[in-house]
């Protein structure tokens, strides 16, 4: 996430039906909501954020795909190029025997990779401080909805009016 | 949860129209016809593997093990066309046996789970089992018919001590491979199959007329003792149907490798009925939520079995003892090589090609991709029985023509006639289903 600067409008709601149903009504009003933050994941809410389609996947397929060449390079370059040797009476290269290596490794980087896409992604992880931006009641029973004024046309008590009219029970300044 | 499309009516009514009779006819005709020309070229030598089979015979033979020297050496013989019959009618009853008791079985873990989100085609699951009477009484007349020429166990002269035939590893299984236990068992897994199918079947219409909770309790308690169940039967009926085929050989994951393949096969056929009705118009309140998690366990669940069929392989490729090991040189290098191909078409179909079209998000409810995919594994699994049945039973004079395509067909469209005409039997959605509201609304967005 890059680093926020700027003043945001922050609405706070307490219904997750309520800020699902909140941001078509804002958006459709013109205003322009930059992320929607809440304690689980809402059903249908990226889409009606008109989010882009994650690309999450492709990742975690490359991690995948990494995973399995490796294990594969390293068992065929070393059971049968470095240190040929023969168990089981099979020959050194035999593939059967490394399935259940390269499964493994397959999953181990893509979990790895998932974790790690997901700590850089966030901000996350050693040597950053974490904190929500927002509210601390994201994590909590709060839904919270971050508006950017720099990216909004609009003036603050528009968009405070609809945000109050759209459901929201509070509407906090924040400024970075 | 909210959600953004609209739910379209629920009160609908799956007509089996002259025009889908007529054509399932003459599906069913084209297959008989198939049948006939295969017999006839099979008879007459027309059978292209068969007659290279005939001269390699005595070295495959030696080749394929004990149980089928013995037969070669016992002296009758049944020419292998007929045999080839009767392995075929065995292959598909049990295949279509599996899909049909997989509709009963995916109803039945729903209701334990108390999943909401498949009630919506919840009617189809249901319509499959109504077709186990037919496969019951086909692989009955099968056993009672064709049963020596499928099955080496059936011959007396292996349980004579003593005798020239006698098998002492067979003659020690006579207390569960016998004919008349078999044929119990055989009865006794329809019988009860379809008759828990019928008691759920009929509480899921009642329900349709009376509303309230009352059936869908029952039929959570007559679910789960299905499941209870077919939990033995299944494996049971594994061994039974297809591993006593290879009388010496035992797997300990036979019974789950069956089920697998079973499940996977009839989830692909719920999925391929579920999208062929959205195309003709009906089923229209499923929506691509409903589409991605059927897609998701076709998915899923040719992975399970592509699972249990390697962890079945390695195990045996790893310990390398002869009498396991035998079942799969038989397949890969017995018999001329001939079960290579379906061997491998196999693992393509039900692995290899479901597993990387399925990957995708999108394709998941795409109806056109979920179709081949679908096709791929109902193919797939056909191919996995022949696999199976055919080197035990049919050997070095299999084959795969007209014979194999025609009985498949005559299945296909006797089974699609039965799925269709039950579905024409009550209003397509189960209007009074306590978890109606929630499939209808389902999202996974």
């Amino acid at each position: 996430m890059a680093e926020l600067t700027g003043k945001y409008l922050v609405g706070v709601y307490d219904d997750d039906d309520t800020v699902l149903h909140a941001v078509p009504k804002l958006r459709k009003a013109g205003v322009k909501i930059e992320e929607v933050y809440s304690p689980f994941p809402i059903h249908g809410m990226d889409e009606a954020l008109g989010h882009p389609r994650t690309r999450i996947g492709i990742a975690a397929f490359m991690f995948g795909l990494t995973g399995c060449i490796c294990a594969l390079t390293l068992m065929c370059w070393t059971m049968g190029v470095d240190w040929p040797m023969i168990i089981g009476g099979k020959d050194p290269i035999s593939f059967p025997n490394f399935i259940p290596i390269t499964f493994e490794l397959t999953v181990l980087f893509t979990a790895f990779g998932m974790v790690t896409t997901f700590f850089i992604s966030n901000g996350m992880g050693p040597g950053t401080h974490f904190h929500p931006r927002f509210d601390l009641r994201s994590t909590d029973n709060k839904f919270i909805m971050a508006i950017n004024m720099g990216s909004n046309a609009m003036s603050e008590d528009e968009i405070s009016r609809a945000l109050r009219d759209s459901g929201a029970e509070e509407i906090n300044i924040k400024q970075f | 949860m909210a959600s953004a499309h609209s739910i379209p009516s629920i009160e609908e009514r799956f007509e089996f129209t002259s025009g889908a009779k007529r054509n399932l006819m003459i599906g069913g005709a084209v297959g008989v016809a198939l049948v006939l020309v295969g017999a006839y070229l099979a008879a007459n030598g027309g059978g292209g593997h068969e007659v290279a089979a005939h001269g390699a015979e005595a070295a495959s033979a030696a080749h394929a093990g004990g149980e089928h020297a013995a037969a070669a050496a016992e002296g009758h013989h049944t020419a292998g066309w007929v045999k080839r019959i009767w392995a075929n009618l065995w292959v598909n009853g049990v295949y279509f046996t599996g899909i049909s008791v997989i509709g009963l079985f995916f109803i039945s873990y729903n209701h334990l789970a108390q999943a909401g989100w498949s009630a919506v085609f919840k009617r189809v699951p249901e319509a499959m089992p109504a077709f186990l009477p037919f496969t019951g009484i086909v692989l009955l007349l099968t056993f009672i018919f064709g049963g020596h020429d499928l099955f080496h166990w059936t011959h007396e002269g292996l349980y004579e001590v003593g005798g020239p035939e006698y098998d002492p590893i067979i003659a020690g299984k006579q207390g569960y491979l016998n004919t008349p236990f078999f044929i119990g068992r055989l009865i006794f897994y329809f019988v009860v199959w379809y008759w828990l199918w019928k008691v759920i079947r009929n509480l899921s219409l009642q329900e349709d007329e009376l509303g309230g909770t009352e059936f869908y309790e029952k039929s959570i308690r007559f679910g789960t003792a299905f499941l209870v169940v077919f939990g033995v039967t299944s494996s049971t009926s594994a061994w039974d149907f297809v591993m006593s085929i290879d009388t010496h050989w035992f797997s300990t994951m036979f019974g789950w490798y069956t089920l697998a393949s079973w499940h996977v096969a009839g989830l692909a056929v719920i999925t391929l009925t579920v999208v062929m009705l959205r195309d003709r118009g009906y089923l229209r309140a499923v929506n691509k939520s409903h589409l991605r998690d059927l897609g998701k366990f076709v998915f899923a669940f040719s992975i399970f079995w592509t699972y249990v069929w390697f962890a079945q392989f390695l195990l045996i490729y790893y310990a390398n003892l002869p009498e396991e090991t035998i079942y799969f040189i038989e397949r890969f290098s017995g018999h001329d090589g001939y079960y290579k191909a379906p061997f491998f078409i196999t693992l393509f179909l039900n692995f290899f090609f479901p597993f990387l079209v399925l990957m995708t998000r999108d394709s998941k409810f795409t109806p056109s991709i979920l179709k081949v995919a679908c096709w791929s594994v109902i193919i797939g699994h056909y191919m996995d029985f022949y696999t199976n049945i055919m080197p035990g039973s049919v050997g070095s004079e299999a084959s795969f023509g007209p014979l194999e395509w025609g009985f498949f067909l005559v299945f296909i469209c006797a089974f699609t006639w039965s799925v269709a005409s039950q579905l024409s039997k009550a209003n397509l959605i189960p209007r009074n289903h306590p978890m109606l509201e929630e499939s209808l609304h389902h999202d996974i967005a």
